[in-house]
């Protein structure tokens, strides 16, 4: 049989899907045993046990200079900062994508600043934004904001501009007029598409939000990383990336599951 | 005076001509199957109508005014495909043409007004048989009973014209014969006018009261979108079955040969 006629079956799928991160993980743990048994000083590779200390002192202990669980006050420092960025980014994507997808008047001028605007590098103009909004949070959310915003912006628009000429022509034939056209035909069409955006914005947003916080920032994931780099500490640099890759992770699944669940039309195509 | 006066109406892009000089009177309550090849113009002229788009040179008047220049309350129409809202279920399909006029602010209804437009809604589904299939979407019903609820959809409006552009064209045989039937009920009991493009002559015939066959009457071989297309042929079909084939075999064959092709 061609290999490309051969699927994997039901049981199959499961073992394949773990096979990769299996291999990964003995690797690691491989490597790691071989270095510690060389030099049991080594940090570079740190043993589970080791991990498991450093997360036990972060998370679970307080510290004792502040008395805080950094581990969780460093999340709840991102997470604030990237949820402020993506809802900010969201609103403003969708709405400048719609007003430029849907109405042409508004798309002549906007479309093409859209596009420039969102071939500028965010992180350079990061030290615009620390000396415009200064170094506290404000200039960290703008970041994830100016990052994502063209991009969501721009993707909303091309999928407005998707939405087939019949279906607006019909619902002006049913007594729309320009603003409930887009209240209940476009903007619903939109929503979910906007859910998919974020989806795909998610990792650019992670991104900017720890270069930030690695520049300027009093705590956060990435302000614990690059801290704690100083000191060589692997056993604490690879929790966190962990912990923020499975925050990710649980973000992009959560938006795929929303997308299903709040709009069911979507999911069987288009009519 | 004549319902719709279409007078000496041009449509150009550019230098492709697509239709020249249609002249044209259609009584109210009139069923005019608009006949012809791919591409000479049966869309164009019903997108005209419509008001999506504006003739080139001419003009049509509707009740002796200009027809407003973008589509509107007075016509309903129902396309091939992407003629309903995929977002919206069924009942909310036909409900939304009582909704948008009526509240210009937030396009919704509440309350009893909105239990009352359902109401109406629902007793027109049931009407073209779909009274099964309320809270259902658009893509989980098959082509036939999309196109049903698009026909209701248009007929909530109480549109004083139903454009109609090839609305069948992708449904099979049979599900053609029951959705004629449909139809041919519905503008009995409306009487209102409605224009339908088809590839299928004899789609025309069934249904139509008057068929409009379009085709190019000048051809320039060096460049063939130079002329565009009119109304070749007028044939009214109700008054005597008989006449009508006659009129229908005295067709050039070039015609009927284009047309079946099609």
């Amino acid at each position: 049989m061609r290999l490309i006629n051969r699927k994997p079956g039901r049981s199959w799928r499961i073992s394949l899907a773990i096979l990769p991160f299996a291999l990964l993980l003995i690797a690691y743990l491989a490597g790691s045993a071989a270095r510690l048994a060389d030099n049991p000083q080594d940090k570079l590779l740190p043993s589970v046990v080791q991990m498991a200390d450093a997360v036990e002192r972060m998370a679970f202990s307080e510290d004792p200079r502040s008395g805080r669980y950094l581990f969780w006050d460093d999340t709840a420092a991102s997470l604030k900062r990237l949820g402020m960025g993506l809802a900010i980014a969201a609103v403003a994507g969708l709405s400048l994508g719609l007003l430029s997808g849907t109405l042409p008047l508004f798309g002549t001028s906007l479309s093409p600043l859209l596009t420039v605007v969102s071939m500028i590098p965010p992180l350079a103009i990061l030290p615009v934004l620390f000396i415009v909004f200064g170094l506290d949070e404000l200039s960290k959310v703008m970041l994830i904001v100016i990052g994502i915003t063209p991009v969501i912006a721009r993707d909303i628009e091309q999928r407005a501009r998707e939405i087939p000429v019949e279906l607006l022509i019909k619902a002006q034939t049913l007594g729309a007029n320009t603003w409930t056209l887009i209240l209940r035909v476009v903007l619903p069409q939109l929503l979910p598409r906007l859910l998919i955006a974020l989806q795909l914005a998610l990792g650019s947003a992670w991104l900017f939000l720890i270069a930030a916080e690695a520049i300027a920032a009093t705590d956060g994931l990435g302000y614990r990383i690059f801290l704690v780099r100083r000191y060589l500490a692997m056993d604490v640099i690879l929790p966190y990336v962990a912990w923020i890759t499975l925050l990710a992770w649980l973000m992009d699944y959560g938006l795929k599951r929303l997308t299903r669940a709040a709009f069911p039309w979507y999911d069987g195509g288009r009519a | 005076m004549s319902f719709i006066q279409v007078r000496n109406v041009w449509q150009e892009y550019g230098d492709q001509t697509v239709l020249e000089g249609l002249r044209l009177n259609i009584e109210e309550g009139e069923f005019c199957a608009l006949v012809g090849a791919s591409g000479c113009g049966k869309s164009t002229f019903l997108r005209l109508l419509l008001g999506q788009e504006r003739p080139s040179r001419g003009q049509i008047l509707l009740d002796g005014q200009p027809l407003a220049a973008e589509p509107d309350a007075s016509r309903g129409v129902v396309f091939q495909r992407y003629s309903v809202l995929p977002h919206l279920s069924v009942l909310d399909n036909v409900a939304l043409g009582l909704e948008l006029p009526r509240a210009p602010l937030l396009g919704r209804l509440f309350g009893h007004a909105k239990a009352e437009a359902r109401a109406q809604a629902a007793a027109l589904l049931h009407r073209v048989g779909l009274d099964h299939a309320l809270d259902k979407y658009p893509s989980q019903l098959s082509g036939g009973m999309q196109q049903r609820l698009a026909i209701a959809q248009a007929l909530i409006m109480k549109p004083r014209m139903l454009l109609l552009d090839e609305p069948f064209g992708a449904l099979d045989p049979g599900i053609r014969k029951d959705m004629h039937a449909l139809l041919l009920e519905l503008w009995q009991e409306t009487r209102l006018t409605v224009l339908m493009v088809t590839h299928d002559l004899s789609e025309g015939f069934t249904l139509g009261t008057r068929l409009l066959v379009f085709d190019k009457v000048r051809h320039d071989p060096q460049a063939p979108s130079a002329y565009g297309a009119r109304i070749t042929y007028d044939i009214p079909l109700n008054l005597d079955r008989h006449a009508t084939r006659e009129a229908v075999a005295a067709l050039p064959a070039h015609v009927t040969e284009r047309l079946k092709t099609a």
